[in-house]
């Protein structure tokens, strides 16, 4: 095994590499609005959102055929090449996503090559996060293992923070026009991950096998068919089932519900500007992600399985309550009228009470309000209110309801910490060296990928279906991390098993 | 007593997979409409789902079957007795 600078080395070329893949997925899910007026046909608003989040579900169901693959190709020729491969695939159709004409251009052909680079981003995807944990936790020492592979349980979040800082750093300095145009800002991250991938090629080229991998190859004990070992023997695949209904399902569901759909809960339901939406989620997760670190250490103190249960029934608690408090913090209702109303910074505000700003939009109206004097903007207000072309646009949160919206989310994400920290641990001693890259990547890949990738496309088609409850779309996780919390229960083990050299 | 319960409730995760492909098909029949305007009414988003968790649920039957027979009653020690 390695010294501690060994390590270090492994889990930072392994996890560089590991959360630019993620940050590659996510900006395609944080641009989900304006890549759908993009690629698709205008009209129903809905529907073209709905289809880009059918991409974005597709980008995810596919993940386990990519585990699939790339799980078979790690457990035939290693896991340093495999996962190299995985990146290339990843950054190359993520750069040409952003090279695709949109729909007014090249016609149908525009979704549809947006459609297959998205599904080859969920096949690497699914290669990917089997290989970075497995590559960690055979170069780990006994007794840590749940503290250094919990540092790759950080790069799926810190991927969704560096996509998020990166999606706002280019939106706010930018006219909105000029970045939703066909060749505009929202072309820019994707763009940028192609130097991102590089460096994270660079720095896998310099890595090398590992050693339970290399030792296993010496011997000439690798698998010639890793998937029939995987799943048709049975006591193998009595495993697969019993990881994915016990403990990745529920994983799955938490983790998109406290970071995904919390994010587009406050922005769509809670209608909160753009801006704090973001930085109410950057905020959240910078705070929650050193906690990812602490329950892997923890885990390889008490055992993984009761930290993992407990993350999935706080959840399954605790999850109304919380968005009904973001619903009932942000259901202002009040009429709109000249006074009290203010123009300020390019925006028309009005103070509803001492923690909230219900914004008007303004930027249709004619003459602008920029080129006005304060006289003049009351009486043209006055005009355009009896018009009717103003309306409550979006709510700016005051500082205390900022901060409350902070922890709320925070608290959310401490539940995924609860449930992701550990899992990668988990996963890796479950299954034998052999054939450990396809067996664990496949459960992950389909509780994640199926389950949790489904929940705002769900949540959307509920909460569409049904819009009297604004939290109906909550059932889905809620079911099924209630599910997956009794069969951990009853069926998982807490014994960790301290030797994966097999 | 731990193993009684493993073993019946398998029985609950053999009903439930079928329970799941029924709620399904029903909610397709039951919502798709051609002449609707609303999402749930749209073929496609039924023929995604079915097909999506259909094999799920045949999982689901499949676990419970391996726990109703008492396969997990014993979990292994090591990842090694699994890949004998």
């Amino acid at each position: 095994m390695n010294g501690t600078a060994g390590i270090r080395k492994v889990i930072a070329a392994s996890s560089v590499g590991t959360m630019i893949e993620w940050y590659d997925f996510y900006i395609f899910g944080m641009l989900a609005k304006t890549i759908s007026t993009q690629f698709f046909p205008e009209g129903n608003a809905t529907a073209a959102l709905l289809s880009t989040l059918a991409i974005f579900a597709a980008g995810f169901i596919v993940r386990p055929f990519g585990a699939l693959v790339f799980g078979r190709l790690g457990d035939l020729i290693g896991r340093k090449y495999t996962f190299l491969l995985t990146l290339v695939l990843m950054g190359g159709s993520t750069f040409l996503i952003g090279c695709v004409p949109n729909y007014k251009t090249i016609g149908i052909a525009a979704p549809l090559l947006v459609l297959m680079l998205r599904l080859i981003q969920g096949l690497a995807l699914g290669g990917e996060y089997g290989g970075a944990a497995t590559y960690v936790a055979e170069h780990a020492p006994k007794g840590k293992r749940g503290f250094y592979t919990s540092w790759i349980q950080t790069t799926a979040t810190l991927g969704l923070f560096i996509a998020l800082a990166v999606i706002m750093l280019v939106k706010l300095n930018m006219p909105d026009e000029r970045f939703n145009a066909e060749w505009g800002g929202w072309r820019w991250p994707f763009w940028i991950s192609i130097v991102l991938v590089g460096i994270s090629i660079y720095i896998r080229l310099k890595m090398k096998e590992s050693p339970l991998f290399a030792a296993l190859k010496k011997e000439g004990n690798t698998s010639t068919n890793p998937l029939k070992e995987s799943f048709r023997h049975r006591s193998n695949f009595k495993m697969v089932l019993l990881a994915l209904f016990g403990a990745v399902m529920g994983q799955g569901v938490i983790w998109y519900t406290g970071q995904f759909y919390a994010q587009n809960f406050l922005e769509t339901k809670c209608n909160i500007e753009f801006e704090q939406s973001r930085t109410i989620m950057l905020w959240a997760i910078a705070f929650a992600t050193p906690f990812f670190v602490f329950f892997g250490w923890l885990s390889d103190k008490i055992g993984r399985k009761w930290i993992m249960m407990a993350g999935m029934l706080l959840g399954v608690l605790l999850y109304r309550p919380i968005f009904q408090t973001f619903l009932n913090n942000t259901n202002v209702k009040e009429a709109i009228t000249v006074e009290n109303m203010d123009f300020r910074n390019n925006r028309l505000v009005k103070k509803v009470n001492d923690t909230t700003l219900i914004v008007a939009d303004s930027y249709t109206l004619y003459p602008p309000l920029s080129q006005l004097g304060n006289d003049e903007i009351k009486e043209s207000l006055v005009v355009h209110l009896k018009k009717g072309s103003i309306s409550t646009h979006e709510i700016h949160l005051g500082k205390k309801l900022y901060w409350k919206f902070i922890l709320l989310v925070w608290l959310m994400i401490v539940f995924v910490t609860m449930v992701y920290g550990p899992i990668a641990a988990f996963l890796v001693e479950l299954f034998p060296t052999k054939i450990r890259y396809t067996s664990m990547s496949l459960p992950y890949h389909i509780g994640n990928g199926v389950f949790g990738g489904l929940v705002p496309f769900i949540g959307l088609l509920l909460t569409t279906s049904f819009p009297a409850d604004p939290l109906v779309g909550l059932w889905y996780p809620i079911g099924v991390a209630a599910l997956c919390f009794v069969i951990g229960t009853i069926y998982l083990r807490n014994k960790i098993d301290r030797n994966v050299n097999d | 007593m731990m193993n009684s319960i493993k073993k019946y409730l398998g029985i609950i995760w053999l009903l439930l997979g079928p329970a799941l492909i029924y709620f399904l098909v029903s909610g397709a029949i039951q919502n798709i409409d051609p002449t609707g305007k609303k999402d749930i009414n749209n073929p496609v988003i039924w023929i995604i789902i079915i097909a999506i968790f259909t094999p799920i649920a045949i999982g689901l039957m499949i676990f419970g079957w391996y726990a109703f027979k008492g396969g997990y009653n014993q979990l292994p020690e090591n990842s090694r007795v699994i890949g004998e």
